[in-house]
């Protein structure tokens, strides 16, 4: 599974990178994370609002920061991977 | 005020991620704990004056009429009822703007004239919660949707220029009519500065790459709809995030403020940002624009000035170019917008914010 974190490098960007990296541990699954900090890279994802969180390419939490138990809930929507 | 617990999806640490749709008891505890609360907060915001006369003459035992009475008085009883404001406004505007997302303003926009769209815009720009950050992902977003150009400088410009901070403090240090009259001005200014530049034909000075970027924030469904133990929770997390943030240079600049206050003369300002010196608002602008203070820490010392006889004008002008001109948001915006537009924008905002300056000096 691949988490990728959408934000210019601002103060609420570098709070979602820290609840993923969180959310990932707790749930033991096996993840990676990268974040694109350049806008023409964000805009490939197709957002209006940053941070976002995309996994496996699918954008799913955009302009807020989101919470562990959400992300937690997100990880664990398809099983099969 | 706790989230209420969902009962069919339990989590590890009790606490529910995702509230269950609430039935009509769960609302009504939502709003009674609201109205209780409002309650203590008018009981408390009422006794602020009699306690800080207490406090200041009584306890302290200073002289009435001293500088440093005087000083402390004002303290006292600004900085508990600024941040008092501060928090009720922030949690009801957190409320309102959870009913508003940057998705459902671009699909109001796209495809709007120009003139009924600026001010749409600069309504649904008030309204709609955004991060400074997401500037530059929003303005792509709604130009490559087929908002006009203008209409979008309209929507980014009016959420700086009516600042939820700065009005509260603006009605809590001048009153209601000050407060009305820098929403309307900043409205009108966000209104007119998007009108012109999309006059002006200046698409070609946004960044090529721009208009050829994919259409954005494609539709994924509708949104969710929130209820309100969600909204009440969006608030409460506006109040912690803004109020956490601002309230050392609430604290700061009332201090300052307090000082300016007790010990500077009468009418000492008059000479320097008084309406009579013509030349004081294009000097408050220019002084103003690369200052980047937040609404917090510059309104308490601009009330200050003005009762030692600074005029409102060039007060109101120097606070909206801090506040709505910054340069590390210009900094930004270059990614997407070439010098010409950028240089544009920053004149047709300033001259916005002139005008204004010199209507107030000569109206009030």
């Amino acid at each position: 599974m691949k988490i990728t974190i959408l934000g210019s490098g601002c103060s609420k960007c570098k709070q979602t990178a820290e609840v993923v990296r969180q959310a990932v541990e707790q749930a033991a699954v096996d993840a990676t994370i990268d974040k694109v900090e350049d806008v023409r890279g964000i805009m490939r994802y197709r957002v209006m609002m940053t941070p976002a969180v995309a996994i496996d390419g699918k954008v799913r939490i955009s302009g807020r920061v989101p919470t562990v138990e959400e992300i937690r809930s997100l990880l664990s929507e398809d099983p099969g991977r | 005020m706790d989230v209420p617990r969902n009962k069919d999806m339990p989590t590890a640490d009790g606490q529910a991620a995702i509230p269950s749709r609430s039935g009509a008891g769960d609302i009504a505890r939502t709003f009674g704990m609201g109205l209780l609360g409002l309650v203590i907060w008018w009981i408390v915001y009422k006794g602020l004056a009699p306690f800080s006369k207490w406090f200041t003459f009584s306890l302290l035992a200073l002289p009435p009429n001293s500088h440093l009475g005087t000083s402390v008085e004002f303290f006292v009883f600004d900085a508990p009822k600024v941040l008092m404001l501060l928090i009720l406004v922030v949690f009801a505007v957190g409320i309102v703007r959870s009913f508003f997302t940057p998705e459902m303003a671009r699909r109001v926009l796209a495809g709007r004239r120009e003139t009924a769209g600026n001010i749409l815009a600069a309504l649904l720009g008030v309204a709609t919660p955004f991060c400074s950050c997401s500037a530059v992902p929003l303005f792509i977003g709604f130009v490559t949707s087929g908002v006009p150009l203008g209409v979008t400088f309209s929507f980014l410009v009016a959420a700086p220029m009516v600042n939820e901070i700065a009005l509260v403090l603006l009605f809590g240090l001048f009153g209601w009519k000050i407060a009305a009259i820098y929403a309307s001005a900043g409205l009108i200014i966000a209104m007119a500065a998007g009108w012109v530049i999309g006059r002006f034909g200046m698409e070609k000075h946004v960044e090529e790459w721009v208009y050829s970027s994919p259409i954005n924030g494609e539709e994924r469904g509708p949104e969710p709809r929130l209820i309100w133990q969600e909204r009440v929770r969006y608030g409460l997390e506006s109040v912690h995030d803004i109020v956490g943030k601002v309230w050392p240079y609430v604290l700061a600049g009332i201090g300052v403020g307090a000082v300016i206050h007790g010990y500077v003369p009468e009418d000492f300002m008059a000479g320097i940002m008084g309406a009579g010196a013509w030349w004081s608002v294009p000097l408050a602008v220019l002084i103003g624009i690369p200052m980047y203070s937040n609404a917090a820490g510059i309104i308490p010392i601009v009330q200050a000035l003005l009762g030692k006889g600074a005029a409102l004008g060039t007060a109101l002008a120097f606070m909206m170019s801090v506040i709505g001109l910054s340069l590390p948001e210009m900094i930004i915006l270059r990614k997407v917008l070439k010098v010409p537009l950028i240089a544009a924008f920053i004149g047709i905002v300033g001259m916005g914010i002139l005008v204004v300056g010199y209507l107030f000096n000569v109206l009030l």
